[in-house]
């Protein structure tokens, strides 16, 4: 998948090879002043092959996860009409037994790290995200990047989105096309997620079903040890048992690789609800906007004539305590006027920012769709290939068996 | 004492069978379905009539005279009782016998009587034991489909290892078994019940007594059955528990199909293949539901039946301790006590070629019991290997034809653009 990435070219990757090469454990003092233990991993740089050339020494920096959650933060204010990859779990979940949950574990250690380095290619194959400077100072700046990254400013920016996030609004003409992407990316949640669990079980069962073979192997070299004729067939009959109970630990951890690619994209899938809130919150700001504008219009139009056809609280005292003097009514429709030429500024305002994050949203939609498209394929060929491989081991430990038995 | 296969008095039951006038030989249509005559010549038996496990007696088909099949179970109705009975069919060109076929009906308790006969008989011989009375595991029904099938193989099996053992096989119980129509009146004969209380009493005391000591070989042989026992026991519970996590492992996989068919209702580009791989996960769930199928058909009785087998090796075990140890007793007596030498030494003398007998008997059968174990288990597990790898083989077949799709696919598209 990685070459693939590479091979989109975008200006960052044509100049940069880019790796996460090594986790390494720390201990440090935390914001709290307590003692922690917490993984860093080893971003390298190399500029890109030169032709003839031998390969340069990397430059390398050090980051820690929660870097990389800053980075995908400011990454997700700064572009809300982008879907910015996800990155690997922060907490191993559905796992199964054996597997632990573990975040030092080194399995999961690594895995993370491969998702880290994914999670840097993606970005540095995205056609708008890979020209990012903060992104680029991430890469090769260590010391001065968080500072970087605060001055952006992004933190303010950050309040919005979260309200964008969890604000409960309801939208009066919501784009067909944003709903039905919503709804679909829910969907492939949930689809996803179940697939998920079943593996987990699936994998729980498998390694029960190989690991018992194990048994075979002991009780036939125990067997094999009080037969004349049948010992030897017994014997290596045996071995072959173990053989086969040994085989699932190597199977499982290449179809926790599948589960990876399909943990990226249930990831994804967050990644996507976000921009179809975002958008809601524009589209809702939109209406709120015009909704204001046609609210004043109204009231000039009834303070001009009148009448009053929308309750105003100016409108009912003025009913009430008598009319006001033509110098009030000249200045508040004055201020009016006033704050409608605002209004239709704000409307024109929100409605080219609409515009704008309706376009590039959708650009990157279909850009997304297809990579999705192309990396579930090939996720889903080498499930099956995963499979054929496992099929073609079973076939070669029974065969061996056969034999043996046959010699008893 | 001579070995020879027949029992050395049968007058008796020879005196038996005239006597039984009213014995009626029920015969099958002596001809085949096509309406050509049934072959009697024991080499177009031996094409024609297909045994249930091929492997059974194939190295004496040519000399096999006796052939036995235990099928159609029916269930009796009775004022006190439900049982199950067995149709019980023979086929043999043996001369002790008056026809060439019968067709009997008999229920379990008639098995373990026939068996108990055997066992009287030839207190020193490895008699094929019987499947349970009862499977505690699971509580199964009695009546229950799988239950009725597994014990109809396993009484099939037990008359087949009867009727190629060179000297149960001529047994007047077997025969009398296999020939009449209603068994009642040869239960009753026989040792009674205080005769074999007595018995029993007899050989626990001897026990006690204690053995002065075993000859080498039969300490080896006590040695070796309790190992075997252990071992069989152990890869009984293996092989069970292996069906076990592979039917769990069936049931979870089941999931898989329907959650990537609906992905594949969500997805455009995507839904072929996934509706592809949810199609190869129910294929290869019908393969795994086979393959649980044969290994409960064919490896778990096989390994049970050897459990209990090994239990049939230590009882044998006792009773020949017991023979020696009522010789010793004996022998003892002689040479302690004074009065009745005359009378002491005829007894003595009986019990010494009834030792020497039940030894003999052992030993060959002991090596007869080797050569069969040996053989059954060895086609059991060559069995289960060869399932494995046709399971496997058609796991394979299933996610290769997948791939071809897709890369015809992929393929497919590019032509497209070209």
């Amino acid at each position: 998948m990685a070459d693939s990435m590479v091979e989109r070219g975008t200006a960052l990757l044509r100049k940069l090879e880019i790796n996460v090469a090594e986790a390494e454990k720390r201990t440090g003092k935390n914001t709290v002043n307590m003692q922690e233990t917490y993984t860093v991993y080893l971003i390298e740089i190399r500029p890109a092959e030169t032709e003839g050339g031998t390969p340069a020494a990397p430059d390398t920096l050090w980051r820690r996860y929660s870097e990389f959650e800053l980075l995908r933060t400011y990454l997700l204010v700064t572009y809300p009409y982008i879907i910015i990859p996800p990155l690997p779990e922060k907490r191993a979940e559905f796992v199964w037994h054996k597997l632990s949950a573990d975040n030092l574990d080194p399995d999961f250690v690594e895995r993370r790290r491969v998702g880290l380095e994914n999670f840097l290619l993606r970005v540095a194959s995205h056609p708008v995200l890979s020209n990012d400077k903060i992104f680029f100072l991430f890469l090769t700046e260590e010391k001065g990047w968080r500072d970087a990254v605060l001055e952006t400013g992004f933190q303010d920016k950050a309040d919005s989105r979260l309200k964008s996030l969890s604000a409960m609004f309801r939208v009066k003409n919501p784009d067909k096309r944003f709903t039905a992407l919503k709804q679909y990316s829910d969907e492939l949640n949930s689809v996803i997620s179940q697939l998920l669990r079943i593996r987990a079980r699936v994998a729980d069962r498998l390694y029960g079903v190989y690991k018992v073979h194990g048994n075979y192997g002991r009780v036939f070299s125990e067997w094999s040890a009080i037969e004349k004729e049948m010992g030897d067939g017994l014997q290596s009959a045996g071995h072959h048992m173990d053989t086969y109970a040994a085989s699932i630990d190597d199977i499982l951890e290449e179809e926790e690789h599948f589960a990876d690619q399909l943990k990226e994209y249930l990831f994804y899938t967050d990644a996507v609800r976000s921009v179809c809130r975002k958008h809601e919150l524009i589209q809702y700001e939109l209406e709120m906007a015009a909704q204001d504008l046609a609210q004043k219009k109204q009231q000039k139009e009834e303070l001009a004539t009148g009448t009053m056809r929308i309750f105003s609280l100016k409108g009912m005292t003025s009913k009430l305590f008598g009319q006001e003097s033509p110098e009030q009514k000249e200045s508040r429709l004055a201020a009016l006027e006033q704050s409608i030429q605002e209004g239709e500024e704000t409307v024109k305002e929100k409605n080219t920012e609409c515009q704008e994050f309706v376009r590039a949203a959708w650009d990157d939609i279909e850009h997304f769709k297809e990579q999705k498209d192309k990396d579930l394929r090939e996720a889903l060929i080498s499930y099956a290939i995963m499979q054929i491989s496992m099929c073609k081991k079973g076939i070669q430990v029974w065969s061996n068996a056969k034999e043996c038995f046959s010699k008893m | 004492m001579s070995g020879h296969t027949v029992p050395a008095d049968f007058s008796e039951h020879m005196l038996d069978l005239d006597e039984d006038e009213d014995l009626e030989v029920f015969t099958k249509n002596t001809s085949l379905p096509d309406g050509s005559p049934l072959p009697n010549s024991p080499s177009s038996m031996v094409n024609q009539y297909r045994l249930e496990d091929d492997d059974e007696g194939k190295e004496d088909a040519n000399t096999k005279d006796i052939f036995v099949t235990v099928d159609h179970p029916e269930s009796q109705v009775t004022a006190i009782e439900t049982f199950i009975l067995y149709r019980v069919v023979t086929r043999t060109t043996r001369s002790d016998f008056d026809s060439s076929e019968y067709e009997v009906r008999r229920r379990y308790q008639d098995f373990v009587w026939l068996r108990s006969k055997l066992e009287e008989k030839h207190p020193t011989l490895i008699v094929h034991p019987l499947p349970e009375k009862f499977v505690m595991k699971g509580m199964v029904e009695r009546f229950n489909d799988d239950f009725i099938e597994t014990r109809r193989r396993a009484l099939h099996r037990f008359l087949n290892k009867i009727s190629e053992h060179p000297i149960l096989s001529y047994s007047q119980h077997f025969q009398v078994f296999l020939t009449a129509q209603d068994l009642a009146p040869h239960r009753k004969q026989g040792p009674g019940f205080l005769s074999r209380m007595g018995e029993t009493v007899r050989a626990v005391a001897n026990s006690v007594r204690g053995l002065r000591s075993r000859p080498e070989e039969f300490a080896v042989m006590q040695e070796y059955v309790d190992d075997f026992s252990n071992k069989m026991c152990c890869m009984d519970k293996v092989s069970q528990r292996i069906v076990k996590e592979q039917r769990e492992y069936v049931d979870d996989l089941k999931q898989y199909s329907p959650t990537y068919a609906r992905w594949g209702e969500l997805e455009e580009e995507l839904t072929e293949p996934l509706k592809g791989v949810a199609s190869c996960v129910v294929q290869c769930s019908k393969e795994a539901e086979e393959h649980i199928q044969h290994l409960s058909e064919v490896l778990v009785p096989a390994l049970h039946e050897y459990v209990l087998c090994a239990e049939t090796l230590k009882a044998v075990m006792r009773r020949r301790d017991n023979i020696q140890a009522e010789f010793e007793a004996k022998n003892e007596a002689l040479l302690t006590r004074k009065a009745e030498q005359e009378a002491l030494q005829e007894e003595v003398d009986v019990l010494a070629d009834r030792m020497e007998q039940a030894n003999n008997s052992l030993k060959g059968d002991w090596v007869r019991w080797q050569h069969s174990m040996k053989t059954d288990l060895r086609s059991a597990f060559i069995s289960a290997a060869e399932k494995n790898v046709e399971y496997y083989e058609k796991c394979l077949a299933v996610w290769e034809s997948f791939l071809v799709s897709q890369r015809a696919e992929a393929s497919g598209g590019q032509e497209d653009v070209a």
